[in-house]
């Protein structure tokens, strides 16, 4: 090779790696605008009382949010986690095993309108939930099963050979080396997905829109599994375009809230995950 | 504990196991029945619809006008309409997420990297809604503004909002695929004195190829599929879209018509199982892309080893 060409080697690099610093930076540039945006526009409309009213603030909204998840997880977690365990620790590779990733990938593919559907069809109709808290959050633990299986298994598989071997070794059987062994192990990584879960129910208007999502002044509040609910995100989704009396600050201070909540689960699964990483076996 | 009690236990204790192991052997196939039922169910309450309309007129017809008398099911416009969001958003997000990908693997310092991961993965997880409000209150007017548009909503921004939603897939996706590349594609390649850029771009990208089809792949299913921030932005018409000067225009997608129209429609109607019929198209399509990307996912972990 001639000096010139590798100087022209060494200047296409330099222009490359710049391009790719600036594909970097669009791809992040958007979290960090979205976040000062909406901080500035929104904290001016946060105020206590707002958060807590339960006319004119989001108290409806942010008790549903949370009664959703609850159910959601409760249903999702035992699901997921069993699931996961299948594929960890009982199955062996094959046709079966493949058909099921297969399955899993899909499920988390399904757009989140379609699932709406399938818990239309299902659990408000077939089922009679009728449009209730349980029957949104049996739609939206579908939608975050495959997530749920997914973090579960590479939890479980982080757990050494070497102890599952030891506690075979003591005699144990396979489920109590589960239970015993692998599980307690395998626990924090299982609840940095669940938390990762939640924050994605949490955010999700469609599934709810036609299965649970309910604004109702006179009952805001769901006395039992079967009423409708109001949620954060179908509160803003309303807000912003079909209540044109609502103030802008106040979308803006809700659109804050969601964002704040949602975000906020997921930095706690981030950091969480981090410390576990750190983690020597 | 005598010998006897101990055994009675064990055979207590080996009961319960079966019957937890069974159980977790169920949960285990679970995944496989939902996503059969999904499909059962969809199909189930769409296949009325062909009882009123033909294959053909709902696929190809040229109008979609639920109230009208009698009302006309043609998916044309709103199978444009996605096609017109998803194309624009692969367009913008394609580039910008396989180069920050290659920026993340092979470029970054290891700090850099620890502060770009999170960053990219809060970016996945603000909610759709949110950027259809963001969408709605302050960037389409804005970007409006700026290219003298007629009307706030339109197709380019739905294109734009999905392409931040779907550039977080395409990002992870094509990171795990770029690392999966054995080290000694690099390593051979930087001792046969090709500059680290030659080595990306001629050696890693190419034999990471599949793994980045198969991102783009899940980036386009997750375009798609995206509900509220199109139901959002779009300006949800339900014309055709013409030309290159569609994207200016409102437009209105597959995903956003059963959102908004749902909730208005007697159960067991005509329009009813229409959007049924919509939500089978929209499956179809999601599980095409994703059974092919899986499959171009799992090509790649083979030709790794």
């Amino acid at each position: 090779m001639t000096s010139a060409q590798i100087s022209r080697a060494a200047r296409a690099e330099k222009a490359a790696f710049v391009l790719l610093w600036i594909a970097a930076g669009t791809v992040i540039l958007p979290v960090l605008a979205i976040l000062v945006v909406m901080a500035w526009r929104g904290a001016g409309g946060l105020s206590w009382s707002f958060v807590t009213s339960t006319r004119e603030g989001l108290l409806p909204a942010i008790a549903g949010t949370v009664a959703l998840v609850a159910v959601t997880a409760a249903i999702a977690a035992p699901l997921g986690v069993a699931a996961a365990i299948y594929l960890s620790e009982y199955a062996r590779s094959g046709r079966l095993v493949r058909f099921i990733r297969l399955s899993i990938v899909n499920l988390a593919g399904v757009p989140s309108v379609v699932y709406g559907l399938f818990g239309l069809a299902l659990f408000v109709t077939l089922m009679r939930f009728g449009r209730s808290l349980l029957a949104g959050a049996c739609t939206l633990a579908l939608l975050v099963l495959p997530l749920v299986i997914s973090a579960s298994e590479e939890a479980l598989r982080q757990v050494p050979r070497g102890l599952r071997e030891a506690s075979f070794a003591l005699g144990a059987t396979r489920w109590q080396t589960v239970r015993r062994v692998v599980l307690p192990n395998a626990l924090p990584g299982i609840i940095t997905g669940l938390i990762l879960a939640v924050g994605r129910a949490a955010g999700e208007t469609a599934p709810i829109l036609f299965t649970a999502a309910f604004l109702s002044l006179s009952h805001p509040f769901p006395t039992s599994v079967f009423d409708p609910v109001l949620a954060l995100p179908y509160q803003l989704y309303v807000m912003a375009t079909e209540a044109p009396q609502v103030s802008e600050v106040q979308k803006w201070a809700t659109a804050l809230v969601l964002v704040a909540v949602v975000l906020g689960l997921n930095l706690a699964a981030i950091i969480l995950r981090a410390r576990l990483r750190r983690r020597r076996w | 504990m005598g010998a006897k009690a101990e055994a009675v236990q064990t055979r207590a204790q080996a009961v319960s196991e079966w019957i937890i192991e069974r159980a977790i052997l169920v949960a285990g196939v679970l995944a496989i029945v939902f996503v059969a039922a999904i499909f059962l169910f969809l199909l189930r309450d769409a296949v009325p619809v062909l009882r009123v309309r033909s294959l053909g007129e709902l696929l190809g017809g040229r109008v979609w006008s639920p109230t009208a008398t009698p009302p006309k099911f043609g998916l044309l416009p709103l199978l444009l309409g996605s096609l017109y969001v998803t194309a624009g958003a692969l367009v913008l997000a394609v580039p910008f997420g396989i180069g920050c990908a290659v920026f993340v693997a092979e470029v970054a310092t290891p700090r850099t990297r620890e502060i770009l991961k999170p960053l990219v993965e809060m970016l996945a997880a603000v909610p759709s809604v949110v950027f259809g409000f963001l969408g709605l209150m302050l960037v389409g007017p804005w970007l409006a503004r700026a290219l003298h548009l007629g009307v706030p909503l339109f197709a380019g921004l739905g294109s734009l909002m999905l392409a931040l939603m779907a550039m977080p897939t395409i990002v992870s996706v094509s990171e795990d695929a770029i690392r999966a590349v054995p080290r000694i594609y690099r390593d051979g390649s930087l001792a046969l004195g090709a500059t680290r850029w030659q080595t990306i771009s001629r050696v890693i990208v190419p034999a990471a190829r599949s793994g980045i089809i198969a991102a783009v792949l899940l980036g386009l299913g997750r375009a798609v599929g995206e509900t509220m921030t199109v139901l959002m932005v779009t300006g949800n018409a339900a014309v055709i879209p013409q030309g290159l000067r569609g994207f200016l225009e409102p437009v209105r997608t597959m995903t956003a018509t059963i959102a908004s129209e749902m909730g208005e429609t007697a159960r067991g109607s005509a329009h009813y199982h229409a959007l049924f019929f919509i939500g089978l198209v929209l499956f179809a399509i999601t599980f095409i892309t994703n059974t092919i990307a899986d499959w171009a996912i799992r090509r790649t972990a083979r030709g790794a080893r």
